[in-house]
């Protein structure tokens, strides 16, 4: 029998070819900016990683790996009656076209029992583990910079602009 | 789980309002003018001083810093966020003071005497300024300042025995040159705001 390119297979064909190229396209859907890690000193055993994670489709962030830390979390921290409260939270939800900030007074990617300091201008590789509607995960790789340990809450931000990073806390 | 867990945040919110009212009321008749921008707890009668060791393991009291004006907080190496955000803010204002940052005392008191070693606090806490301090003390030593100054702190488990984490209050308690507790800034204060408080109360 001569291999016919009958209807139902080209169009199985073209499905598959489809699912790869949109499986392809779902890995470039979420894009990270601005990651960093606060720096450590002497015997700090654990310090927070900080973003912007902005995804095309609505995904969730439900894991995340480094090779510096035995443990890594996602982490909320929020002030609440003055009282600061950092607890691990199960994902983030970031919705199509809203980026998401990771950032002092917020959410952070805690890196719990490092092996060695974090020194101002290394870089800390991050995967991001991301989950879609459909249930499908996708990893992100990420190279946060080191910024030093007394680095101002936000990027360029001087301790002058004041409460950085602390406005957003009761928005829920 | 959320943090932001209703009843939870009600019942503390009501227990916080009640502490304040407390507060206000303890001093409510004297000077209404001083126009600060923090809380001001003018003869309060808690937090009137501590007896801790510093990260040279020499025996601090708030009567060393006569004449400076002393900005104390709580917190722990390991605290991702809060504490680093509010170390920052005061290294920017004494950076700001000039030649007047010589009379201002950051004294950072660690909430997790466990893992914040002398060394650790000695390596942490100067990075911020070189002149800012870090005290410690025994586990008890800790628990009786903590409460002493109406200071709220306490353990969270962690996946791992020493991976645990600490909620803890974030005021910056602020004396005057004189030795006593006039004011305490939230932790949401503008960096401008505690910074006009700071030099009001250094010039007396």
């Amino acid at each position: 029998m001569t291999r016919s390119n009958s209807p139902s297979r080209l169009a199985a064909r073209a499905i598959s070819f489809i699912l790869l190229f949109t499986s392809g396209l779902a890995c470039a859907q979420v894009t990270i900016a601005d990651p960093w890690v606060r720096g450590t000193v002497g015997g700090m055993r654990a310090t927070g990683a900080f973003m912007q994670i902005t995804s095309k489709t609505d995904v969730k962030l439900v894991a995340a790996a480094s090779p510096v830390a035995r443990t890594v979390e996602v982490h909320e921290m929020a002030v609440v009656d003055n009282v600061m409260r950092m607890r691990e939270v199960k994902s983030i939800a970031v919705e199509a076209g809203k980026p998401v900030m990771l950032e002092p007074g917020g959410y952070h990617v805690m890196l719990i029992g490092l092996d060695k300091p974090l020194t101002p201008g290394a870089s800390v590789p991050i995967t991001l583990t991301f989950e879609g509607r459909d249930g499908k995960r996708q990893q992100v790789q990420v190279k946060a910079e080191v910024r030093p340990l007394n680095a101002p809450a936000k990027d360029g931000a001087s301790a002058k602009s004041g409460a950085a990073g602390a406005h957003h806390m009761h928005s829920k | 789980m959320p943090i932001h867990d209703r009843t939870f945040v009600r019942s503390r919110r009501h227990a916080l309002a009640a502490a304040v009212a407390g507060l206000l009321a303890g001093c409510g008749e004297q000077k209404p003018k001083a126009a600060f921008h923090a809380i001001d707890v003018t003869g309060a009668t808690f937090g009137q001083g501590f007896a801790l060791t510093d990260f040279n393991g020499q025996t601090r009291t708030l009567a060393d810093y006569k004449g400076k004006v002393v900005a104390l907080f709580f917190g722990f190496t390991q605290c991702p966020d809060a504490c680093p955000t509010a170390m920052v803010k005061l290294a920017g204002i004494a950076k700001a003071l000039g030649s007047d940052a010589a009379r201002l005392q950051v004294v950072f008191i660690t909430v997790d005497p466990e893992r914040d070693t002398p060394a650790l606090l000695r390596e942490y806490v100067p990075t911020f300024d070189p002149s800012f301090v870090g005290l410690l003390g025994t586990p008890q030593q800790i628990s009786e300042v903590a409460k002493s100054y109406k200071a709220y702190y306490s353990k969270v488990k962690g996946s791992t025995p020493d991976s645990y984490t600490i909620d803890h209050s974030t005021f910056t308690y602020l004396y005057d040159p004189q030795g006593r507790l006039r004011l305490m800034a939230r932790h949401e204060i503008p960096a401008k705001d505690l910074e006009a408080d700071i030099r009001a109360l250094l010039k007396g």
